[in-house]
């Protein structure tokens, strides 16, 4: 049934764990739909049949509603929308809320390619390798104007903004290649900025990755001939480091723990913050972006409004790696095998 | 209160007499200046319905250009840029020359102060002078679309419109300045339904379309402002490198998109809530048959209009809001659909016991109601957070958007210029001609947009130059479809275009129509009504057979 229903509607194969939440709704909504246009359609031509015009000046009785019939009117349709919008709510907290043992991987968009960097070492452009049955978190930024990440066949799509970053997840089901398309207009060559997604059995991903972090001779030389799509292959969190020294971060971010003009970096990410204003924020990539790119923002309690602005002296990969240090500086607790589903954090 | 019945007659013309002395509006006066210069509402509207029409052809063209464009992919006419800006002007030309103007300012302008017993509307002058900055936005935005062009698609999103190196300046001054035409109209038909209403013509015996125009007012002044001045920090910001959006600079480029939207989706209601209007009055006249629920269909105009400004947030689903956002925008979208279902379940039931005449403006009602409920339960489906994270920015949007927005629209466009063609020139057009393109029409437009929810579905993005094989069927219909439709408009110009030199004499109401403008001359004189000023003892709608009356207390 779901199966016919999937090619009555065109809809492109279904590859992960979201795709197949999505579909279920989607077929309720649509069947619903097309019931009631066709049923408000039939009702009315046979009403136009019923009561076609018999004399010229044919007049009518007097016909009102009752209360009960207005307020019919009004349940009725509102009872299937909450109906949708609460199972679409549940599914959207459900795939904006990544799992905590999700793999990272950070997308930047940039017209009009799709560069993806592991923080293990690997870089690519527009080819994403992702073991199969494994929650993995993108963290999606852009270097120019907007752009969005696509995956049909995953049914999942997030902008890509300057300067920020997004998260979406997803949970691919079927080895395979899935294709990413751009849905937000870019420019000229907008309908280019094509990518793929291959998804890998858990082993032949390890082998993978294997690979890259050897550097194949190939890869070796590629990187030798365009250093602009393929940065040297090297641990994100290292290039990190040598970034946050670089750029002056260690000035005032220590990372023992010790009091200093910043906040210390050590067990800083997913760490809950005291703000200011007395709001709490908890630490996640999207909040130390926007720290270095408008320190002001949100400042941490107890802590003077000094840092400067990185905006335009950072790139997005270079805002990755610091991102990457600052989580590194942490005791992870990473869990191995298959997701137990999305951990709920409050939203904010 | 007594039923009077003596506009059974009407097609006998009881004025007729006057005819001499009270010369129509269209003859009254027949040098250029005196169109150029008359501030007598009715030939404003039809230098609008003009200007509208025009308008309506160059985004018509440009449309088929983009379907033809994309029958193949790969280039197939154009090149890349040239089919962006292509796609940019038509959705800029549809939406701010056509879509948004096309009912309120030719029918609204035309009808109105007839429907209120007025002589014109508050503010002759300023009637026409929107006309005039109407053109001459129009003039400023075409002269920038076509020396340089615009490749930003009609959204103007940030950062992109302020990298592109395409002229964006004029384009966006010169939707600034149509901005002022639209909040124009809007305030005089706002003040006129204040002041101007006939005695006897109380708030719940206006007619629905009156009602519906003045909500559509309410959005125009009140929503209109926020994009003008989004458009002026725009051009700022493209000309001299302000930094309001560009993330570069610490602007924030999601702030341009809920200014943006604050405007652009209760625009959407700018658009259909007039269609609304027109069709409560087409489905009361043809079934003749008092409104099913008259004070439940004013009140949901106004609900649609109120709810409309709280539901810009769902065209940001993916953009990075909060969750908790989405959850509120998409809550609130719900009840745009529950005010749209109940004017639907209405009409409906308007039709219910009624005498049925199935005429051309009757059949454009029922493509309506066909693309009002498909077109509007389609966009509660993208309300539907879920459902909108792969569905945003498809052509499932697409399809979605025109169904309601433009299929409504059209439908009734066209079901406004068939009932009230008689009214404006005096004439008939052929019935059969009407019934046969009315049927291409809807015919053609389904083939046109339902191919398109399925390209959406399968997950074609939308302002694709170029796609993937595999989603060129599809395209191929929709084009097909497209080209059905160009066919249906070219007839229906030629058939009016003969009705307006040769059509029959109408009669003063030829529809044997309660609704009040008909009490007037076909074509109304300069000054609307003959004599005192009339006074209107029924209330809209009213078509109840005498001998069966139970006369209605106040509802």
């Amino acid at each position: 049934m779901s199966e016919l229903l999937n090619n009555l509607l065109f809809l492109p194969e279904s590859a992960s764990t979201f795709a197949e939440r999505v579909d279920l709704l989607h077929h309720f909504v649509v069947v619903t739909t097309i019931v009631m246009s066709l049923g408000t359609g039939l009702a009315a031509l046979f009403m136009f049949f019923r009561y076609r015009r018999r004399t010229p000046a044919q007049a009518t009785e007097y016909v009102v509603p009752t209360l009960k019939t207005e307020f019919l009117f009004v349940s009725v349709p509102l009872v299937f929308f909450l109906a949708w919008f609460g199972i679409g709510f549940r599914d959207f907290t459900w795939v904006t809320t990544p799992p905590k043992d999700s793999m990272d991987v950070y997308v930047m968009g940039k017209q009009w390619m799709w560069k993806f960097s592991y923080p293990e070492g690997p870089n690519g452009v527009n080819v994403l390798h992702v073991p199969a049955n494994r929650p993995v978190r993108l963290l999606i930024t852009s270097r120019d104007v907007l752009h969005s990440f696509y995956v049909p066949a995953f049914r999942i799509k997030m902008d890509a903004l300057p300067g920020r970053y997004t998260q979406i997840w997803f949970e691919a089901t079927k080895p395979g290649t899935y294709q990413v398309l751009c849905t937000e207009y870019c420019g000229l060559s907008h309908s280019k900025m094509l990518a793929e997604v291959v998804v890998l059995p858990q082993e032949e991903y390890d082998n993978w990755i294997k690979e890259q972090r050897r550097g194949r001779l190939q890869d070796r030389q590629d990187a030798l001939a365009d250093t602009s799509l393929v940065p040297p292959v090297a641990r994100m969190v290292e290039q990190g480091q040598v970034l946050a020294g670089t750029q002056g971060c260690l000035k005032c971010h220590s990372v023992d723990g010790s009091q200093h003009i910043g906040p210390t970096f050590l067990g800083m990410y997913d760490r809950v913050e005291k703000l200011d204003d007395g709001q709490q924020i908890r630490v996640d990539e999207a909040y130390i972006t926007q720290s270095m790119m408008d320190p002001g923002a949100h400042l941490v309690s107890g802590y003077q409004n000094v840092m400067p602005t990185y905006q335009g002296k950072l790139q997005g990969p270079e805002t990755a790696a610091i991102v990457e240090y600052i989580k590194s500086l942490r005791t992870p607790a990473v869990r191995e095998g298959a997701s137990e589903g999305p951990a709920y954090d409050p939203i904010q | 209160m007594t039923p009077s019945s003596s506009l059974d007659t009407a097609g006998a013309a009881p004025h007729g007499e006057h005819h001499d002395h009270h010369p129509n509006y269209l003859v009254d006066g027949t040098t250029i200046k005196s169109w150029l210069l008359t501030v007598d509402h009715k030939r404003i509207g039809l230098m609008f319905l003009f200007w509208v029409l025009l308008f309506f052809l160059v985004g018509g063209i440009f449309a088929l250009l983009i379907r033809i464009e994309l029958l193949t992919p790969g280039p197939t006419i154009m090149d890349a840029m040239t089919y962006n800006r292509t796609f940019t002007l038509h959705g800029l030309v549809m939406i701010f020359l056509f879509m948004i103007p096309a009912i309120p300012a030719v029918f609204g302008n035309f009808m109105l102060p007839l429907m209120l017993g007025a002589k014109d509307v508050a503010f002759p002058r300023l009637n026409l002078a929107s006309l005039y900055i109407y053109l001459a936005g129009a003039v400023i935005a075409l002269w920038g679309m076509l020396n340089g062009g615009l490749d930003t698609g009609w959204t103007f999103y940030t950062p992109y419109s302020t990298h592109t190196t395409t002229t964006v300046a004029p384009v966006l001054f010169g939707a600034f300045i149509i901005g002022f035409s639209s909040i124009a109209t809007g305030i005089n038909f706002i003040v006129t339904c204040h002041t101007m209403r006939a005695p006897g013509i109380t708030w719940f015996k206006m007619p629905l379309f009156v009602w519906a125009i003045y909500a559509t007012s309410c959005i125009q002044v009140l929503a209109t402002p926020v994009i003008g001045l989004l458009l002026v920090l725009v051009t700022v910001e493209n000309l001299f490198s302000f930094g309001m959006f560009d993330p570069a600079r610490g602007g924030d480029p999601v702030l341009f998109q809920h200014l943006f939207w604050f405007y652009s989706h209760p625009a959407v209601y700018i658009m259909v809530l007039p269609a609304f209007g027109v069709m409560s009055e087409v489905v009361s006249t043809f079934s003749r048959k008092n409104i099913f629920g008259y004070r439940a269909v004013a009140y949901s105009s106004l609900g649609i209009a109120f709810v409309g400004f709280f539901a810009w947030g769902h065209h940001m689903f993916v953009s990075g809001q909060s969750t908790f956002d989405a959850g509120v925008f998409g809550v609130l979208t719900m009840l745009v659909g529950v005010f749209t279902a109940i004017k639907v379940f209405n009409w409906i039931g308007t039709v219910y016991k009624g005498a049925v005449d199935f005429k051309t403006p009757f059949a454009y009602f029922c493509g309506f109601l066909f693309f009002t409920v498909f077109g509007g339960m389609t966009g509660i489906a993208l309300g539907t957070v879920s459902l909108d994270v792969p569905w945003h920015d498809t052509y499932f949007v697409v399809a979605h958007f025109h169904f309601i927005m433009v299929g409504a629209t059209i439908m009734a466009f066209l079901a406004a210029l068939h009932y009230w063609f008689p009214k404006m020139f005096g004439r008939t057009y052929h019935e059969g001609w009407g019934l046969v393109s009315a049927a291409l029409i809807i015919l053609g437009f389904n083939a046109t947009f339902i191919p398109q929810f399925l390209l959406g579905n399968n997950g074609m993005p939308r302002r694709y130059y170029d796609y993937p094989e595999r989603f060129q069927a599809l395209n191929v219909a929709s084009t097909a479809g497209a080209s059905l439709l160009a066919f249906g408009f070219i007839i229906i110009a030629l058939y009016l275009a003969y009705a307006l030199v040769y059509g029959k004499a109408a009669g003063k109401n030829p529809w044997r129509s309660k609704g009040y403008e008909w009490q007037s001359e076909s074509p109304p004189p300069t000054h609307n009504f003959v004599g005192p000023q009339p006074t209107f003892p029924e209330e809209p709608h009213f078509y109840v057979d005498p001998k069966k009356a139970e006369v209605p207390d106040a509802v």
